[in-house]
């Protein structure tokens, strides 16, 4: 994990050295002097070598220091910290949308493969997952904010005026965002259910006089798991590093929004520092389904580092 | 014995099968009759119906592309084809159980064999789990699994083929059927280990008074463990009788292929393999005559042209032959061809 994040660390540094702009320029506006802008560079350390800038953005790391955004003039972590929740709550509002939509979409299409509920399921897979998100979301905007009036546009709220209203905040951007990872887990369920209701041990429950229902949401679902996961793990890393299009569309100031705006005003150590969290949370998002690929599949041993059994 | 009612009765049953290339008749007029505590075993090659025809009765077949055309199958006086699906799945595992040709894969991999059992149990038994755990470690007792309590939390992955075969029937018996379908039990096993299985079938037959339908292509296996035999060929019987009558005096001609084509004893005077030639015939196609006549050695024109039926020969012997009839019989050649 440790070596991992190191070469991330690298990489983005070497990324924003290499990208043009200066962020003492930017920060001071055109109008600004060679002079003021020299200054400027002196104060934020950019007038040292890169190596030495390198050295010490590394050494900083090791002690936790994220370091301090240039253009907030607060602690990255902080900046982070503060817009990570935000991003988590979208995230799982998304993630529970797909799952719970996604998931037994796919079952539905794979048990009653090529029935026209199957073509209807896979038809609206392709849908969601071709349609642009920029496009869905002011497309959603347009309807239930501007004409209905239902939800507001942007934003997300404060919890002073109680939780109803952050959900309402809500519930726009999280249908945005759940578009593609439900699309993509009703196709993964799909075929992994199709491969799975074809084996004997599903003849077996059947033998055993297991009810339909059963069959399908527990001897065959359990199996089909392992593919689902990988994919949910996928999409749940992408939505926990920050969905750009989507915060940016409803305004959501999550971890998206924060490295976009910190690449526009060149605030190279907030990008530094949320691309490191960004790969943090991915190296942890799979870990997690590791160990939950564990417990869906026996015969996975890591100790032995390879599957066991034959199947 | 003999006179009961019997326990299971198929008649004229005819299974087909819908794909693209066109409609498999897969069986077609098949019956028998099975009586408490009977063995019969179904013999033929693959693609003959055996296995269909054992699947059928407990309706497992794959319903969007199969249907049971004709016929009934009648099960302690009920008729399994016209049965609701809910009284049919209350008949599968308990009064009837199936047991599969391939023991690697027809247990669930991602649940322990007790979980398995367990299950099997309660779905027809009214026990608490605790006691539905404690009869699950019996069974696996009873079909000689060492150390069942510590088996028990253990996944199929754990066990070796011959111990997942004896937990599969140790599921399959979890609720003491009257009727077990044994598709191929032994097939997929090592020889030594066939034997086991065989022997703790008959063994757990006679304990548990239940009858058995094994299926199978190998004769060995019936003379050893049948009481009757029929003989499937192309979705027909071709020949039915007592294993005994069978073995002392086969009549149809694909019979005398079948036996010529096991391996002997050392020091039997036909120590020679002979292979049936050709291949049997195209189920999608109508077949007018005889579904052997294109392999048989002995076929004549009305073979070509007339489906035999299955008559009784002698007592308790049926053949679907034109040339083997109470009046008439074949002269058997040593070796065809």
């Amino acid at each position: 994990m440790i070596p991992t994040l190191l070469v991330v660390a690298t990489i983005v540094f070497i990324i924003n050295r290499i990208i043009p702009g200066d962020p003492a320029a930017v920060m001071l506006g055109p109008q600004a002097s060679v002079q003021d802008v020299a200054d400027m560079r002196e104060r934020l350390g950019l007038d040292k070598p890169v190596f030495y800038q390198y050295i010490d953005y590394i050494l900083n790391l090791l002690k936790g220091d994220f370091g301090t955004s240039i253009y907030y003039k607060e602690s990255v972590l902080t900046l982070i910290l503060d817009r990570f929740p935000n991003t988590i709550l979208l995230s799982s509002a998304a993630l529970f949308i797909a799952v719970m939509i996604g998931i037994p979409a796919g079952m539905i299409a794979a048990t009653k493969q090529n029935s026209l509920l199957d073509y209807v399921v896979m038809l609206g897979a392709l849908i969601g997952v071709s349609m642009p998100v920029f496009w869905l979301g002011l497309m959603l905007v347009l309807q239930f904010s501007v004409n209905l009036g239902w939800f507001p546009a942007t934003g997300i709220g404060s919890l002073d005026n109680g939780f109803g209203n952050v959900f309402k905040h809500l519930i726009l951007p999280a249908v945005t965002l759940s578009t593609i990872p439900m699309a993509t887990f009703a196709r993964i369920t799909r075929s992994s259910m199709l491969e799975v209701v074809s084996q004997d041990y599903i003849k077996t429950a059947r033998a055993k006089g297991v009810r339909e229902f059963f069959v399908i949401c527990k001897h065959a679902l359990k199996n089909a798991l392992t593919p689902i996961l990988t994919v949910m793990g996928m999409q749940v890393s992408l939505m926990l590093g920050g969905s750009v299009l989507t915060e940016t569309i409803f305004s959501w100031p999550g971890m998206g929004r924060l490295i976009i705006d910190a690449i526009d005003k060149r605030d190279f150590m907030v990008v530094q520092g949320a691309v490191l969290f960004v790969a943090v949370i991915f190296v942890v998002t799979n870990l997690v389904i590791d160990i939950l690929y564990k417990a869906v599949n026996p015969r996975i041993n890591y100790a032995s580092g390879k599957e066991e059994g034959s199947s | 014995m003999e006179n009961q009612e019997p326990l299971l009765q198929v008649e004229d049953l005819a299974v087909s099968f819908t794909s693209s290339s066109g409609t498999v008749k897969a069986v077609n007029g098949v019956s028998f009759t099975l009586h408490h505590g009977e063995t019969i075993g179904i013999v033929g090659e693959s693609g003959s119906g055996k296995s269909v025809t054992a699947t059928s009765i407990l309706r497992l077949l794959p319903p969007r592309t199969s249907s049971i055309d004709g016929g009934r199958i009648v099960f302690e006086g009920e008729n399994l084809v016209a049965l609701p699906p809910g009284r049919m799945r209350r008949i599968r595992g308990n009064d009837i159980s199936m047991i599969f040709q391939d023991p690697m894969t027809s247990l669930n991999p991602v649940f322990t064999i007790g979980n398995q059992l367990v299950e099997a149990i309660r779905l027809h038994q009214q026990v608490t789990k605790k006691e539905a755990v404690k009869r699950a470690v019996e069974m696996l007792r009873l079909v000689g699994i060492p150390e069942p309590e510590r088996r028990i939390r253990q996944y199929p992955h754990e066990f070796s083929g011959g111990m997942r075969q004896r937990a599969m029937i140790a599921i399959a018996l979890s609720c003491h059927p009257k009727l077990l379908i044994a598709d191929e039990p032994t097939t997929a096993l090592d020889v030594t280990v066939q034997a086991q299985i065989l022997r703790l079938m008959k063994e757990l037959q006679n304990k548990l008074k239940m009858a058995i339908i094994l299926i199978t292509h190998d004769l060995g296996v019936v003379w050893e463990n049948c009481d009757k035999v029929i003989v499937m060929y192309a979705g027909s019987v071709v020949e039915t009788t007592s294993v005994n009558k069978l073995y002392v005096n086969p009549l149809h001609p694909y019979t005398w292929g079948l036996l010529d084509s096991q391996v002997q004893a050392a020091g039997d005077k036909q120590a020679k393999l002979t292979p049936i030639p050709g291949t049997p015939p195209d189920l999608r196609n109508e077949i007018a005559g005889c579904p052997f006549a294109e392999r048989c050695g002995y076929a004549k024109e009305v073979c070509f042209e007339e489906k035999p039926e299955l008559t009784e020969v002698e007592a308790q012997h049926h053949v679907a032959c034109h040339f083997q009839t109470a009046a008439s019989r074949l002269e058997r050649n040593e070796v065809l061809i």
